[in-house]
């Protein structure tokens, strides 16, 4: 897995950089967040078309996308090129893109139309025959029946045979096997009929079945890929590089590429590439992403860092000190798999339903084939009945009860914003009774909040001037927060490691950092101008919009909420105050937070966890459901079953509710189909049933499910 | 009821066509970007004639 994250927002020294060069020929992807119409596509195309040594430059507008087709040219040329006309590029990491053109949905889509196009071919031979044509004129259309659903029926069907065959050879039974037997059966069993003269065939049933259960599996396919295509667009943009100095060179060159005790350049602003040991100079170092904890830390020479966390103080140098096993990565990436494991245990409502009714209907079978032996004596009778019996029962509808309602719930959860994975997530979320979330980076934002009411217009300007020259988290906020105001002209802006900023504004000395290095009677963050009183500048942490009407949410639907932070007990305690939230472990680090959530579970808890840091990443694959915004580490993304397109989290409720319902309506739907099997079955038990019968009782069935399942839309 | 000899074939091989139409269609990737051929038509072609899409024919 890769976790090696490297923020490419910062231009840095671009000129000392050997830019990467494109091998021949090669595709490049770029990311265009902002275009949608035309006159965006056309000049995208020109532009980058105008560039030597582009072959070819195809706009895809539905994802956002461009695909150039080049000899080696920088990647940044393109981006450049596309930024000078005013549109927004990023590259996106080619091998991150693993499903450029989604095969399986068009092998899907082929097969429902060829299983499409025979059902309603051989329908209209089967109307002809229940309308009562006979003689040569039903054998005939017996045969063209059989000449086309033959080959369809053994051709759409192939997905079901293989999950059944699979299933088959570990021994255990899944929804594809008594619907590839009944397939199998009711087209062998009607060629039989055919050959010999036989009144009923059931190929349209068979047909029917394979076309309603494809649009099942074909719908969830469908859902499944968008959202995962969304998640994998979010990886792929963040490029792995690190800035590797050789003989006195920067070379910006693919984290993989890097050997142990290589040179490393940290920029001022990025995420470290690596582990490894400090050089030469201290470093303010930004582990929140690694601990939770807000406040950077100073390290000096020979201390180590670590992968993933944030050079905040000025630039420095590491010599790369782990790779592969070793490494703090591999270590998470190893509890992140294990705890993966152990939840794939789950199984899901389809399967389960799957497990009591497969056996089910293939004893009913047997026991029709059997009884009606010993009755008639005809094995010819017996085996239509039991086949009849096989069709009628099938699981069309039972087929199509879990996929639809997860199609249609997914899809309103992604209007609101919440990308969900897979329709497992949703029954598993559906079940919880206790939500942990993360602090920093999930409850309250990245971004602290600083208090400027107290300063000076003169105050705000230097304050500004002298914020801009850090990348120091609290140096950031002060500069969104006074964003509107131009900042002072000042001299010889130089950034005192661990202390602050200090730079000279017209013949005095301001400085802007901790309390002590101020010499003030506080040791927060605060300014000072030349020899005048110090002002502190009061921070806070914000909250994450709509948390708050998220927690009483969350309460309200009856689920306990705890705090599980790594940062101080203070600051967590302060914001479980804000939000009402009691029970909060603070100080914990990733290995103990993923075995605080795996004894929850051990205790019968079933959690959803909610976390955003490398440090959540075991914790989220070990609970039993697990959310994380859009602003977490691709590990994180990924080890989540949601993640939060949006900022705010105040929909999160209703996602509950949302899941909630639809396993509801996924139980209703199992219902329906029973109820159609229990009128049905008997019949078909008795001898009779007919073809037409099959026909209506199956797209009835299936008509009541989905009709059903669009009620999702109503949930609120 | 000999119409039927005619008639049958003639709605297969109607239906028949549909369908390998829509296999080309989905084969060649034309769902792949539905949005973007849809705002595609309104692009003006440049005065010597040739697309956007395809001017990398005409490139010297």
């Amino acid at each position: 897995m890769n976790m090696e994250a490297t923020d490419m927002q910062q231009n840095l020294r671009k000129e000392d950089v050997h830019q990467k060069e494109i091998p021949e020929g090669k595709k490049i992807y770029l990311s265009l967040p902002g275009i949608r119409c035309a006159a965006c596509i056309a000049k995208v195309e020109r532009q980058l078309m105008a560039i030597d040594g582009v072959f070819k430059a195809h706009v895809n507008l539905s994802r956002k996308r461009v695909e150039v087709t080049a000899t080696s040219i920088p990647i940044e040329d393109l981006i450049d090129q596309l930024k000078f006309s005013g549109i927004e590029a990023l590259a996106l990491d080619a091998s991150m893109l693993a499903n450029l053109q989604d095969n399986e949905a068009k092998r899907l889509s082929i097969r429902l139309a060829v299983a499409g196009f025979a059902m309603m071919n051989v329908m209209l031979l089967s109307v002809a025959n229940w309308s009562g044509a006979g003689g040569a004129t039903r054998e005939l259309f017996h045969l063209i029946s059989a000449a086309i659903a033959l080959p369809a029926a053994l051709y759409s069907a192939q997905p079901f045979f293989k999950n059944a065959w699979a299933a088959l050879r570990n021994w255990s039974i899944n929804m594809d096997v008594p619907i590839s037997l009944a397939i199998f059966l009711a087209s062998f069993l009607s060629l039989f009929e055919t050959l010999n003269g036989g009144e009923q065939v059931y190929f349209d049933a068979a047909l029917s079945l394979t076309f309603f259960l494809l649009l099942g599996r074909y719908l969830d396919h469908v859902t499944r890929q968008s959202a995962r295509s969304a998640a994998q667009d979010l990886s792929a943009l963040q490029v792995h590089t690190a800035d590797r100095v050789s003989d006195g060179l920067i070379e910006r060159v693919a984290t993989s590429t890097l050997k142990i005790d290589d040179i490393v350049q940290i920029a001022t602003g990025m995420r470290v590439p690596v582990d490894g040991h400090l050089q030469d100079r201290p470093m303010m170092i930004d582990r929140s992403i690694l601990n939770g904890e807000t406040t950077p830390v100073l390290i000096s020479a020979g201390e180590m860092v670590h992968a993933g966390e944030v050079n905040v103080g000025a630039m420095g140098q590491i010599s790369v000190s782990t790779l592969g096993h070793n490494s703090t990565l591999q270590r998470l990436s190893e509890l992140i798999t294990s705890a993966e494991n152990q939840r794939n245990t789950y199984t899901n409502l389809a399967d389960r339903a799957a497990r009591i009714y497969a056996p089910a209907v293939h004893i009913l079978a047997a026991l029709a084939f059997l009884s009606w032996l010993a009755i008639s004596g005809d094995p010819r009778l017996a085996i239509n009945i039991a086949i009849a019996v096989l069709i009628i029962t099938c699981p069309c509808a039972l087929g199509l009860a879990v996929p639809t309602v997860s199609v249609a719930a997914i899809g309103k959860l992604f209007t609101k914003g919440f990308l969900v994975k897979d329709g497992a997530a949703l029954e598993r979320l559906a079940q919880v009774n206790l939500c942990v979330f993360d602090k920093t980076g999930t409850l309250t934002m990245a971004v602290p909040q600083v208090a400027i009411a107290n300063l000076s217009e003169t105050e705000k300007s230097i304050a500004l001037a002298l914020a801009q020259g850090s990348y120091h988290p609290l140096s950031q906020a002060l500069a969104n927060a006074l964003n509107k105001v131009t900042p002072a002209t000042v001299e010889e802006l130089e950034e005192v490691i661990g202390a602050g900023v200090q730079a000279r504004y017209e013949s005095q000395m301001a400085k802007l950092g901790n309390g002590t290095w101020l010499k003030a009677d506080f040791c927060g963050f605060g300014l000072k101008i030349g020899k005048r009183k110090p002002r502190e500048i009061p921070v806070s942490e914000t909250l994450r919009p709509g948390v708050q009407p998220m927690i009483s949410g969350l309460k309200k639907s009856g689920l306990a909420v705890n705090i599980l932070s790594g940062d101080r007990f203070e600051n967590a305690e302060a914001i479980g105050k804000v939000l009402g939230i009691s029970s909060i472990i603070s100080e914990v680090d990733a290995e103990e937070k993923h075995a605080i959530l795996t004894e929850l579970s051990t205790v019968g808890h079933k959690v959803l966890m909610v976390g955003d840091g490398l440090n959540d990443t075991a914790a989220l694959a070990a609970a039993y459901a697990s959310i994380a915004p859009a602003s977490a580490l691709d590990a994180s993304r990924n080890a989540a079953d949601i993640v939060v397109l949006r900022e705010d989290f105040g929909d999160l409720p209703s996602v509950i509710s949302i899941a909630r319902s639809a396993v509801r309506l996924s139980k209703q739907n199992f219902f329906i189909a029973a109820c159609y099997n229990l009128v049905a079955v008997p019949l078909a038990l008795l001898g009779l049933a007919t073809p037409l019968m099959a026909a209506i009782a199956m797209s009835a069935s299936s008509l009541t499910v989905l009709l059903n399942a669009l009620r999702v839309k109503y949930v609120t | 009821m000999n119409i039927l000899v005619i008639l049958i074939p003639v709605s297969l091989i109607l239906g028949l066509i549909g369908l390998l139409t829509f296999v080309w269609t989905v084969r060649t990737g034309q769902y792949d970007d539905v949005k973007g051929a849809a705002e595609r038509v309104l692009i003006e072609e440049d005065l010597e004639g040739n697309s956007t899409e395809y001017s990398s024919d005409n490139k010297g």
